[in-house]
């Protein structure tokens, strides 16, 4: 190496003793070194309270985030169902959200909900055989499928079918200037595209919370008196003694309340869909997870205010 | 600035001569569109910075620029798809910024936007999203808007292809049908938003000569937003030069094409020895017409 070779920043020089050197071969030449310091963050804190301010920023990014998606959500239910007393009314659209929302979804619907009551009944056959109590299993079975599972696995079912779909489509709208095509032709995009597919997913979705309760029951009627050979007569009574029609009710509420979070997280996704298909692929990805999670995260709270409110009924 | 001529003999070059405090609040028999001070940014840099620009009543109005000049951005605006962080825009004398719901959702049946990829709605077929306008703004009956969308579909050369859908059609067929679905409610101002990006030399030309037959035809204002120098210098009466995030300079074709600004001068040798050529025949043409000799 000769002089010339030597870098000229003494500062980026390596400490006698360097690790480096006393590995290398004695010939060794040294490492490259830099020939300047590496050029420090000009946006980096100065100071103690600096740092720490920008420490409890990071922390609480997503703490933010996490409002600003509430909030973007909720302002777009609140545009939409601004716009539900507006002219003009679409009643087209709402019958066409409410086909592919509702009877689209029938078919699912229905089949996870006649293996959800056989299973279920199935499962509380055995465990209540144990006691002798097996004609418990219709009454169990029965206020499950009405109070939680019809409602949830409804909303899990929509979220992965109904939810995702709307957020492809909206995004897929969005990405091809369809949205600003529909708002350069005067018209609203959240009256025309949310609007119609929030209040369908309210009105349907109860109506599959019930038909999934009504075939889950038929499916545990199946499992328990026909191929378990419980008493049909204790079964029927113990049901109807258990289930009582405000737990149905409280299962359509339900209905609704996920129905409208499940449609408007699918709508805000596709709305707000940007960077080409990898958006709108992110957005559909997005609006079931979040479907899903706050469906179940929800549920615990609802069940809670809806049992202070009607209470558990007499049969618990 | 203060000195600046009244806005009705602007000069053809250098918009920064014709801004000022002038009247364009009132209707102008020349100027359809004004816009004066338009300041955008989406939360970060300026994308439009103070920018002056009026576009001429029943002319091709182009606005050229770089790809990501702020060119789409500015043509929103005129809409208000998007609102400007401070400025002003006067379309026949309405303060458009100033209107709100109703009146604003009235106010966009004055324009036809043409996208760049034609944005029609694919679960539609081409009849419906040509209906589409019709039906949500008219009461005309299901005969009658058939019968405008087959008169449209066929002034555009696209008869017979009412039961297709978007998926099926080039993309030339597409932006005839944008056109399409955009001159059904008869508007005042039809906007092109790089209108011949992504086409073959054959399909540019048939959508420029598309431009100017719907401007002769139907009397509007076009504006169209484009890079394409080519196409530019057929199409344009007016050409006004994105730069910066202001406008540069604004002027006939001829006036951009003599342009000793650098930028232009560039953007002009960068695009092609044909489109200057083209510019200077017809340049050359145009000259000989008014001095009576042979074009």
């Amino acid at each position: 190496m000769t002089p010339d070779d030597e870098p000229t920043d003494v500062r980026a020089q390596p400490p006698p003793g360097d690790a480096r050197r006393v590995r290398g071969a004695p010939n060794a030449p040294p490492a490259p070194a830099p020939t300047s310091l590496p050029e420090l963050d000009p946006d980096a804190p100065t100071s103690v309270g600096g740092a720490l301010w920008d420490g409890v920023k990071g922390v609480g990014s997503p703490l933010v985030r996490f409002l600003d998606v509430v909030g973007g959500h909720l302002i777009l239910a609140g545009k939409a169902l601004s716009w539900l007393p507006r002219r003009p009314y679409r009643f087209g659209n709402y019958l066409e959200a409410a086909e592919y929302i509702g009877f689209g979804s029938l078919p699912i619907v229905l089949l996870v909900g006649a293996f959800s009551g056989m299973v279920l009944s199935l499962q509380s056959v055995y465990a209540f055989r144990a006691f002798g109590l097996e004609s418990f299993s219709g009454g169990t079975t029965g206020k499950a499928l009405a109070i939680e599972l019809g409602p949830v696995l409804c909303a899990l079912m929509l979220a992965g079918r109904a939810g995702s779909g709307i957020a492809t489509e909206l995004g897929t709208m969005r990405i091809s200037e369809q949205i600003d095509a529909l708002e350069s032709m005067a018209v609203n995009p959240i009256q025309y595209l949310v609007l119609p597919r929030v209040i369908a997913a309210m009105i349907v979705t109860p109506i599959l919370s019930l038909l999934f309760f009504v075939i889950g029951m038929f499916g545990a009627f199946l499992v328990a008196v026909v191929l378990e050979h419980v008493d049909q007569g204790a079964w029927l009574s113990n049901l109807r003694d258990i289930v009582q029609p405000i737990d149905v009710v409280q299962g359509l509420i339900k209905g609704v309340f996920f129905g409208f979070m499940v449609t408007l997280i699918g709508c805000y996704q596709g709305y707000n869909a940007s960077g080409g298909g990898r958006g709108v692929g992110l957005g559909t990805t997005r609006a079931v997870v979040i479907g899903s999670v706050t469906t179940l995260v929800t549920d615990y709270f609802l069940s809670d205010i809806l049992l202070s409110i009607f209470g558990s009924g007499k049969g618990h | 600035m203060a000195t600046a001529p009244p806005p009705s003999a602007p000069s053809d070059l250098r918009t920064d001569e014709i801004t000022g405090p002038s009247p364009v609040e009132q209707k102008d028999e020349r100027w359809h569109i004004r816009v004066r001070a338009l300041t955008k940014s989406f939360g970060g840099p300026l994308v439009l910075d103070h920018l002056d620009l009026d576009l001429e009543r029943n002319k091709v109005n182009v606005i050229l620029g770089a790809s990501g000049a702020g060119k789409s951005v500015l043509i929103k605006h005129f809409m208000c798809l998007l609102r400007p962080d401070s400025g002003h825009i006067w379309i026949d004398g309405v303060d458009v910024l100033s209107l709100r719901s109703k009146a604003l959702s009235d106010f966009r049946r004055k324009f036809g936007l043409v996208f760049q990829f034609a944005a029609l709605f694919d679960s539609l077929t081409v009849e419906e999203n040509c209906a589409f306008p019709l039906k949500e703004h008219t009461q005309k009956s299901a005969a009658e808007i058939r019968d405008i969308v087959a008169d449209r579909l066929g002034q555009l050369g696209l008869q017979g292809m009412q039961r297709k859908y978007p998926g099926e059609m080039s993309g030339g067929q597409r932006k005839r049908v944008g056109l399409a679905r955009a001159l059904v409610l008869e508007p005042e101002i039809l906007m092109y938003d790089e209108p011949t990006t992504g086409l073959d030399p054959l399909a540019t030309r048939n959508v420029d000569e598309m431009i100017l037959e719907a401007g002769e035809r139907y009397k509007v204002t076009s504006v169209v937003i484009s890079h394409d120098m080519a196409s530019v210098f057929r199409i344009a009466d007016r050409i006004a030069m994105l730069h910066e995030k202001k406008i540069l300079c604004a002027g006939t074709p001829q006036a951009i094409a003599k342009s000793d600004l650098p930028y232009v001068h560039e953007f002009l040798r960068a695009s092609g020895i044909a489109a200057v050529e083209r510019a200077e025949e017809k340049l050359l043409s145009k000259k000989s017409q008014r001095a009576g000799g042979p074009p």
